[in-house]
């Protein structure tokens, strides 16, 4: 069999990103859920804010460390496999990444150190401070990253120039249409995942019977934190959405599995995409809806797939990503209002709410991985949409070499996977120190009551 | 003759430079991690705790003005270190996690990632070692550099290891002290050997490169370069051999002679190079970004690169004095 060296160059970068992605989501939503625990400490001297802050920064730091090491092969990437990318658009490409590391990836790692391991030496006013440095570099990390990728999507502010992209304007570099959307759209994902993560690991700790007050604390946060973001972001998906049919429609084509070109087009709920059919087989289709919600007008037209023969995306993957996608959101509203509700009302959450909480400990990556999956593999055949195909920047190795690494990085990343998992669940499984301290001062009580 | 590639390629350099310096201590800690036993590997590993991480950045640094300022030399550079490349990065992921799931895990796995600690650390150091080779003899793949990139494979892990030695004898007292001292002793002689090796072999390889260091009235200028490397190299040979000196705490001297050999290697070999990017390829100016895009990279590195040397010697200085044990928490 010939090994397409192109399309194995592509697995082993959508391997290496979503492998690296799964962390920085994490990170960034986290962060400021820890720096969010040490203000209410400051605040209410209240010792269980101490305690979930402690529990969760060493789950922070196991996940920052697995989001360094596999952002320094991101940055090797680039050249190592897609040299051309750099050749044509390294104009843009380059000083974009640049920032990244010059403003955000010192900031986090130096500052994580005090973060960390400071806490006997600086004053609490220093750790606070640094804290939200470190919550902030996460976050420049992701503007500077998102506005690259978002480039590539939408590319504006740009001159080609003996076939190379040169920058006529950098605001309208880094502020490219599809920017504010995307940005904003992964902020809240970061922290939905984040927020899901608290909530479901507590969950599951408290069905084990190894929660204690603060672990309620956390939980609290990540319920209500779920519930106040998930329709500020379903809100944006459709704005991103509707950004997107302005500038990559053939993505959104793709996206509901639209085939042909109609007008008062019917909304696809579900179905099995044929491309060489060009049908969607057992489709479940709600009439016009499509038509109404991209264009907000029942019989308006949408472009079809029909109309950017040879250069749309495959319909298959990114149909069904999107279909994840928007089922993991509707789950996650439905489960952080239950729960939102239930303690707002009955001040706690039993059975049903903390098995669908641990059960949805990481649908945050589901939706995370999928969403990026419609919006890369809906941008193909384009590395840059419009102006620089794929196949054009990929390096010249040999399939068998690419195949090769591939399998390397394969076999340790699931290895770290599992490992990052299990010991997840290993942390969990330990009484929490806040129940200890309760025990502790209920059994101190007891003996003075016998005095 | 523009400046902004002369500034691109200093910067480049100059993180390089301190990634060697920095993360070299944290990889060869990781090597000598077999060497000791279980207290002594928490305290060693408790040493470079707070640091490792932003040592590993400035490869991301180096990686990233190559990428930023000479994207055609980041494409050609490493699609011929591509497999070494892929190497280094399953080293350096190797290690970094192990650092951290090490005392996390269970305690009976507690032994397993220590391994893979050390591991990752030679796996990493070994594949820069052979990456530093090929790139010194201008990517070419004839077998003289093939066999001079292998032997420098094996010669960077030593000074990864006495630098990791020497950031020993700065953070630690007591057995681990003791223990570095030996461990320094072991390492010195190959890397004499291996400074040596590289001095002699680059004016062999390349006629320029001679030319630049041989001719006068250059060659007397230049004659500082070799004269400093040896004196810090007599410093570091004297102070492991007088045990008055080390036992006065006097041991950081050979983490700062290292510091002196390191930087001066680095400014001969920037001279030996200069102004080619990839020996004997491409120069700066070919290999070079659009004006506008590097006028953009300089505003920004102007502010921050200043900004993070700041910052880290901030960190440091928090850091500074000798190693007590590690903690998430306050007393």
């Amino acid at each position: 069999m010939e090994l397409d060296p192109l399309l194995l160059a592509r697995i082993q970068f959508a391997l290496n990103i979503s492998f690296h992605i799964l962390f920085p989501t994490i990170t960034i939503g986290l962060c400021w859920i820890l720096l969010f625990f040490r203000i209410q400490y400051t605040r209410t001297k209240d010792e269980e804010w101490e305690y979930a802050y402690y529990f969760w920064v060493k789950i922070f730091a196991l996940t920052f460390a697995l989001g360094v090491v596999s952002g320094i092969t991101m940055s090797f990437q680039f050249g190592t496999n897609w040299p051309g990318f750099m050749e044509k658009a390294g104009n843009i490409a380059g000083p974009l990444l640049g920032y990244e590391v010059l403003t955000a990836f010192f900031l986090e790692a130096s500052f994580l150190a005090v973060m960390l391991f400071g806490k006997n030496r600086v004053s609490n006013k220093t750790h606070i401070i640094a804290t939200a440095i470190v919550a902030l570099g996460t976050t420049a990390s992701a503007f500077w990253i998102l506005s690259l990728n978002s480039w590539m999507q939408t590319p504006a502010g740009y001159a080609v120039m003996d076939g190379v992209i040169h920058v006529e304007n950098w605001l309208e570099v880094i502020f490219n249409p599809s920017f504010p959307y995307r940005f904003a759209h992964m902020l809240i994902a970061s922290l939905l995942t984040a927020a899901f993560l608290v909530a479901g690991v507590s969950a599951w700790r408290l069905q084990s019977n190894v929660g204690g007050p603060a672990t309620w604390k956390v939980i609290k946060t990540g319920v209500f934190l779920a519930a106040f973001l998930i329709p500020i972001q379903i809100f944006l998906g459709d704005l991103h959405g509707l950004n997107t049919l302005k500038h990559q429609p053939a993505k959104v084509a793709a996206m509901e599995g639209i085939w042909h070109t109609e007008k008062g087009a019917p909304l696809t709920l579900f179905g099995i995409p044929d491309e060489e059919a060009q049908t969607t087989h057992l489709a479940i289709k709600v009439p016009k809806l499509a038509s109404f919600i991209l264009v907000h007008d029942a019989d308006g037209e949408i472009k079809g797939l029909d109309e950017f023969q040879g250069e749309h995306p495959p319909v298959a993957p990114v149909f069904w990503s999107f279909r994840i996608m928007v089922g993991v959101g509707v789950l996650m509203l439905m489960v952080s209002w239950l729960c939102a509700y239930k303690l707002l009302r009955q001040k706690n959450l039993e059975g049903l709410c903390l098995r669908a909480l641990s059960v949805m400990t990481f649908s945050g990556w589901v939706a995370v991985l999928s969403g990026w999956y419609v919006t890369e593999i809906g941008r193909q055949p384009w590395i840059v949409q419009g102006l620089l195909p794929t196949s054009e920047v990929v390096a010249q190795h040999s399939g068998g070499t690419v195949l090769t690494t591939l399998l390397g990085y394969a076999i340790l990343y699931v290895g770290l996977l599992a490992a990052y998992v299990l010991t997840l669940r290993y942390m969990s499984t330990k009484k929490a120190r806040s129940l200890i301290a309760l025990q502790e001062s209920q059994m101190i009580q007891q003996l003075e009551g016998e005095k | 003759m523009d400046w902004l590639p002369i500034f691109f390629v200093t910067v480049m350099g100059f993180a390089l430079l301190m990634y060697t310096l920095l993360d070299g201590y944290d990889l060869g800690i990781g090597m000598l991690l077999p060497l000791a036993n279980d207290a002594q590997k928490d305290e060693m590993i408790s040493t470079i705790g707070p640091f490792w991480d932003a040592n590993e950045t400035w490869i991301v640094l180096g990686v990233g003005v190559l990428l930023m300022a000479f994207p055609k030399a980041h494409g050609a550079v490493l699609t011929a270190l591509y497999f070494p490349v892929a190497i280094m990065l399953l080293g350096l992921t190797l290690r970094g996690v192990a650092f951290d799931f090490r005392v996390k895990v269970k305690t009976q796995h507690k032994a397993m990632w220590n391994k893979l600690f050390f591991l990752g650390s030679l796996i990493a150091s070994l594949a820069q070692g052979w990456m530093l080779g090929r790139y010194v003899m201008g990517l070419s793949t004839d077998s003289v550099s093939m066999l001079f990139s292998a032997i420098i494979a094996i010669l960077l892990p030593c000074l990864y290891i006495m630098l990791g030695s020497g950031w020993l004898l700065v953070k630690t007292d007591g057995e681990v002290y003791d223990n570095a001292v030996r461990w320094a002793r072991r390492c010195i002689f190959p890397l004499g050997l291996g400074l040596f090796i590289i001095s002699i072999t680059t004016p062999i390889a390349s006629e320029t490169i001679a030319d630049k260091w041989f001719s006068l009235p250059e060659a007397i200028g230049l004659l500082p370069i070799p004269m400093t490397v040896i004196i810090a190299y007599g410093v570091i040979i004297w102070l492991l051999n007088s045990p008055k000196m080390l036992k006065a705490d006097y041991g950081w001297i050979v983490y700062a002679a290292l510091i002196v050999i390191c930087v001066t290697s680095a400014i001969g070999l920037g001279y030996s190079i200069f102004p080619d990017i990839i020996i004997g390829q491409l120069d700066i100016w070919e290999a070079a970004a659009a004006r506008s895009s590097l006028m953009f990279a300089f505003v920004g590195s102007v502010i921050a690169v200043p900004a993070i040397f700041i910052y880290t010697v901030f960190i440091y200085r928090i850091f500074s004095g000798k190693t007590k044990t590690l903690s998430y928490e306050s007393d």
